[in-house]
Parts: C-alpha cells; sequence; structure tokens
C-alpha cells in the first residue's frame, strides 16, 4: 500500500517524535517540530503517539491514496480538498481508493500533521522513522517528498467507500495558550548586558528560519562577558546568541554543538508554538522557573490524555 | 576547590563544565568521566555527549519515579559519582582506531598548498599527519564529524577563502589548527589532503559511527604521494 507524491509541497517530511540517545555520535533529534498536533493527528486516527505522519510546512503536497485510508490533519489551519470536496481539519476522514487529496497554503500557523491509520510504513533508522535532512537518512530516502515518491503504507482492513467520509465531530486541536501570550524560557547563565531587552523586545521571525533554528530579528543583545566561548552540546530549545546580537532558538534539526553564548532554553511546552511561527510573525520571551516549565509540561500532557479519551470514545461510535 | 561548573539544558539535560579552553588533558577528563557514566548507565540516561572540555547528560523522564524531580536526582547522582571518583583520577581506555588514507592527487588537492605553507614536501607533510596520534574531542557539525586533537602545529593551515561547493565523503582535511574527516559529501572550507574509502558514518550499522568520542585515531598513508 503506498500513497502517490503527485506534487511534494513547500518542505514535507516524515517524521515521529524523534531519535533519541544518539547525540554523542553528533546525530540530532530531528522528529515532529510541533509534537501535540503531530499526536493529536495520531490519536485521531488510531495510532500511537510516535507513528509517523507527514509535516508539512506553510504549503502542501498532493497526494493520491491507492487504498481506502483513513486521515486526519492538525496543526496549522490547512486549506484541503479531496476531488472537489472539502476536508476539514482536526477530526478523521475516510478517504476512497484513488482519491487525490490536494493540501493548500497554511492558513494559521506553518505546520499541519497528515496522520495515516497505521502511520507512515518507512523503515526505522537509528530507532525512529523521522527524517534527518542534515545526515540524509531516517523518513523517505533521508530528505523532503518529491514528486513521483510512494510513500509506504500498512495494509488496512478499511472496506472501500464511493465518497469521502467525513466524521461529524472533531477536537479542538489549538494550544491553550493565546496566540498572543510569551514564549517562555528558563534564564541561562550568559548574562546580557541589559536583560531586560530579552523579556521587552518583540522579535520577529526571519526568513531564514529552518527545521535547525528560529532566527529573530530585534534589537542587537549583548552579553557581560564577551570572551569567545568552545563549541559545547546543545539541545533543542537552547537560545543562541551569535556575535550579530539576533537570537537563534534551536529546533529539532539543531547541530548537538554549538560555540556560540547561550542565554536561555524554550521550554518544551512552548516549543510547540514554535514550530507554528511564520516568517514575520512576532512574539516575546517570559522567564519562568524550572518547576513553573514542569508544570506547563504536564498541563500540556493531562490536556493530551483528557483528549485521547475523548477521541477513543467518539472513534468507538463511528459508523462509517 | 571545585574546579568544575553543573549547570542544566533546558528540561531533560545538565551540562558539566570542566573548563572553557580547548585542551588535550581537559578533554581526557571529560572522557574519563564519560567512561565511569557509560560503566554505571543508569536507566534514565538517554545519552551523554561530549564536548571539548564539558559533557552533557540527557534524561528519560520515563525512567524516574513521579515523586522524584528528574533534573534534581541526576543532579545528586552525578555529584555523588565525582566525590568518590574526583576528575583526574580515572584511567583513559579508549581505543586506537587506525584510518587508511589516499594521500594527495585527486584525493588531497590542498596538499601541495599545505606544503608550500608549512614550507614542507608533500612528503613531510604526509609523514607529520601520520606520524602524530589523534583524539576523538567530540562529534558534532554532522552525523560521525570528528573533531579530533592532536595536529603537529607545524600543519596549521588558514581555511580557504571561498569555501568548496562540495567536499567528497571520506576526506580528510586541516582548517586552522583542526584536522578532521568528512562523513558525508558536504560544503566545506577546509584544505583537503586526502581520502580514506572507510565509511565514516553508516545509519544502518549497529554502531554508525566508525569513530566514536574519546577513541584515538591514527592515519596510515596507503600510497607515496
Amino acid at each position: 500500500m503506498s500513497i502517490d507524491v503527485l506534487s511534494p509541497g513547500l518542505l514535507t517530511t516524515v517524521q515521529d517524535l524523534g531519535r533519541f540517545g544518539w547525540r554523542h555520535l553528533g546525530v540530532g533529534t530531528s522528529g515532529a517540530l510541533d509534537a501535540y498536533a503531530h499526536t493529536l493527528a495520531n490519536m485521531l486516527v488510531g495510532n500511537p503517539a510516535n507513528a509517523a505522519t507527514l509535516e508539512i510546512t506553510l504549503t502542501g503536497p498532493r497526494l493520491t491514496f491507492q487504498h481506502p485510508c483513513t486521515i486526519a490533519l492538525c496543526g496549522a489551519q490547512i486549506d484541503a480538498h479531496c476531488d472537489g470536496q472539502i476536508i476539514p481539519c482536526a477530526r478523521p476522514v475516510q478517504l476512497p481508493a484513488g482519491s487525490t487529496l490536494t493540501l493548500g497554503a497554511c492558513r494559521t500557523g506553518a505546520r499541519t500533521y497528515l496522520a495515516v491509520a497505521g502511520g507512515i510504513d518507512v523503515p526505522e533508522c537509528m530507532h525512529s522513522r523521522s527524517t534527518d535532512l542534515r545526515g540524509g537518512f531516517g523518513g523517505l530516502a533521508g530528505r523532503a517528498l518529491r514528486a513521483g515518491d510512494h510513500i509506504p503504507l500498512r495494509p488496512s482492513s478499511l472496506l472501500d467507500l464511493t465518497a469521502p467520509c467525513i466524521a461529524p465531530w472533531w477536537i479542538d486541536d489549538a494550544l491553550d495558550a493565546a496566540h498572543s501570550a510569551p514564549i517562555h524560557l528558563l534564564p541561562s547563565v550568559d548574562a546580557l548586558a541589559s536583560p531586560g531587552t530579552l523579556l521587552a523586545t518583540r522579535w520577529n521571525i526571519s526568513a531564514q528560519s529552518n527545521r535547525q533554528g528560529l532566527r529573530l530579528q530585534g534589537p542587537a543583545l549583548q552579553l557581560v562577558n564577551n570572551d569567545e566561548r568552545i563549541s559545547a552540546p546543545v539541545a533543542p530549545g537552547t537560545v543562541q546568541l551569535p556575535p550579530d546580537g539576533q537570537p537563534i532558538v534551536l529546533l529539532a534539526d539543531a547541530q548537538t554543538h554549538g560555540g556560540y553564548p547561550c542565554i536561555g532554553h524554550v521550554i518544551r511546552a512552548d516549543r510547540q508554538r514554535l514550530a507554528q511561527l511564520r516568517p514575520g510573525d512576532t512574539f516575546h520571551f517570559a522567564a519562568v522557573t524550572p518547576q513553573q516549565a514542569r508544570q506547563a509540561w504536564q498541563a500540556q500532557q493531562h490536556m493530551l490524555a483528557r483528549l485521547q479519551l475523548a477521541i477513543h470514545a467518539r472513534r468507538e461510535a463511528m459508523t462509517c | 576547590m571545585r574546579h568544575w561548573q553543573l549547570q542544566r539544558l533546558g528540561e531533560d539535560g545538565l551540562l558539566l563544565q570542566l573548563g572553557t579552553s580547548i585542551d588535550a588533558a581537559l578533554n581526557t577528563q571529560v572522557h574519563a568521566l564519560n567512561t565511569q557514566i557509560q560503566a554505571q548507565r543508569p536507566a534514565w540516561l538517554r545519552d551523554s555527549v561530549p564536548g571539548y572540555s564539558s559533557l552533557a547528560l540527557f534524561l528519560n523522564e520515563q525512567a524516574f519515579a513521579h515523586s522524584q524531580d528528574p533534573l534534581q536526582t541526576a543532579e545528586t547522582w552525578l555529584h555523588h559519582l565525582l566525590q568518590a571518583a574526583p576528575l583526574g583520577t580515572a584511567r583513559n581506555t579508549s581505543r586506537c582506531v587506525e584510518i587508511p588514507v589516499h594521500y594527495g592527487g585527486e584525493a588531497g588537492p590542498d596538499l601541495a598548498f599545505v606544503a608550500e605553507r608549512a614550507r614542507l614536501s608533500s612528503e613531510e607533510v604526509i609523514h607529520l599527519h601520520c606520524s602524530a596520534e589523534y583524539r576523538v574531542a567530540m562529534l558534532g557539525f554532522s552525523p560521525g564529524f570528528p573533531y579530533l586533537l592532536g595536529l603537529d602545529p607545524r600543519l596549521t593551515t588558514p581555511r580557504r577563502s571561498t569555501p568548496r561547493t562540495l567536499v567528497p565523503a571520506g576526506s580528510i582535511a586541516i582548517g586552522g589548527a583542526q584536522t578532521g574527516l568528512y562523513p558525508q559529501a558536504s560544503p566545506g572550507g577546509w584544505n583537503l589532503i586526502g581520502r580514506t574509502a572507510l565509511a565514516l558514518f553508516d545509519p544502518q550499522r549497529a554502531a554508525p559511527s566508525l569513530l566514536a568520542p574519546g577513541d584515538r585515531v591514527r592515519f596510515i598513508a596507503i600510497n607515496g604521494t
């Protein structure tokens, strides 16, 4: 079973929750940047959270499903059509064999996750199906989708239908935080000359941003101590300050080591929101304590658990 | 006196800094400590990642009891380890990996430039490069890319003013006071002096990287010039 790629979209990659335990070999984590939306999409089609999905960036692909499939779209709101019919997000949809799904532009946010029941069945590589774009492995041939690709799927027992069957219910896949809420960070030991500026500034997302990092534009920040740093381990969420004073927030594809000073770490619960920022969007930072970071993460995990229960009950009652 | 500093790397990582310089003795301490940590390998340890003079520990929080604060538990564990076996006392038991290299020619188009800068013959450059024993200080930049310590200072050569758009996989290169190997074909600004046919990184292998942090490395010339 497979999906045929008619057109790939801007940057569509296979991702699961990431590749862990290999940073000592210079291998980054990869994985869905918005793990929350990725997980919800999987839940809607009955997959475990770590099943591989397609991460769609800003503009979506055109895909033909060879066999009947249950799919779900979560994350950024995206224009989706199947042979003329509008396909809504955040709910399960059954597609007949031979359907062509056309995904347009993300209307809010930057990344949409397309889950397929059974999961994208590319082979595991170093214990993960995530695409490592820099290393060129994992996912589908270690790269973004291209026209003509065939994405392998698990066989499904779904009976064929004559038209898409759209669940009459949906979930709220948005995070609790308001769009204007700050991105929370844990301050780091590298002290800024005027620490207030980091938090007082509305940072602008540069178009140079990608899965490795979000480049921020604003007033140039300065450190108290400008001695050169030597390369040391970094992690997704680390906020680096290059000599030009414009911070970079590292994302899942970041290098494992960095030589720039580290001024903070964005908390895990807010990295989902980072993933949805588009070039030109703005936000501001707020500092939190490790305890608050942990509470925010637990609250997000509890929300996922509640949604899982609600989804499970509704899927049980599904008729088509 | 305590000569190390422990800080947090986000919510699931610790960063132990032993110093702030690129120093072979300091790096040896990093790997000796890492060996000890690997020997005990607590269930919550997801990864331990050496840097030149630092070591990061990443935690798997699911391995902790609900009542435990993961980072605090890991910090306490590390403090105990450092008290029981102070830094600098552990023995260094790394393995040595030999890398056959075809120096010069198409495989090493910058060998003549490196020789000219060093006022040496190409043969002397090869001899010096093969005489030293190197240490994999850390792997980073790209999967399996080793940062090696131990280059003879006479071979220090500035990076190319214009980086190459494509450096072939397996290239052995000198950039400034460092020497390294490119596991994947990639752009690069270092001076290429040779190439190895060994696959440095293969994600399909059980041990994907030929080199591990802390390994010693020797280059073996497999041709005259």
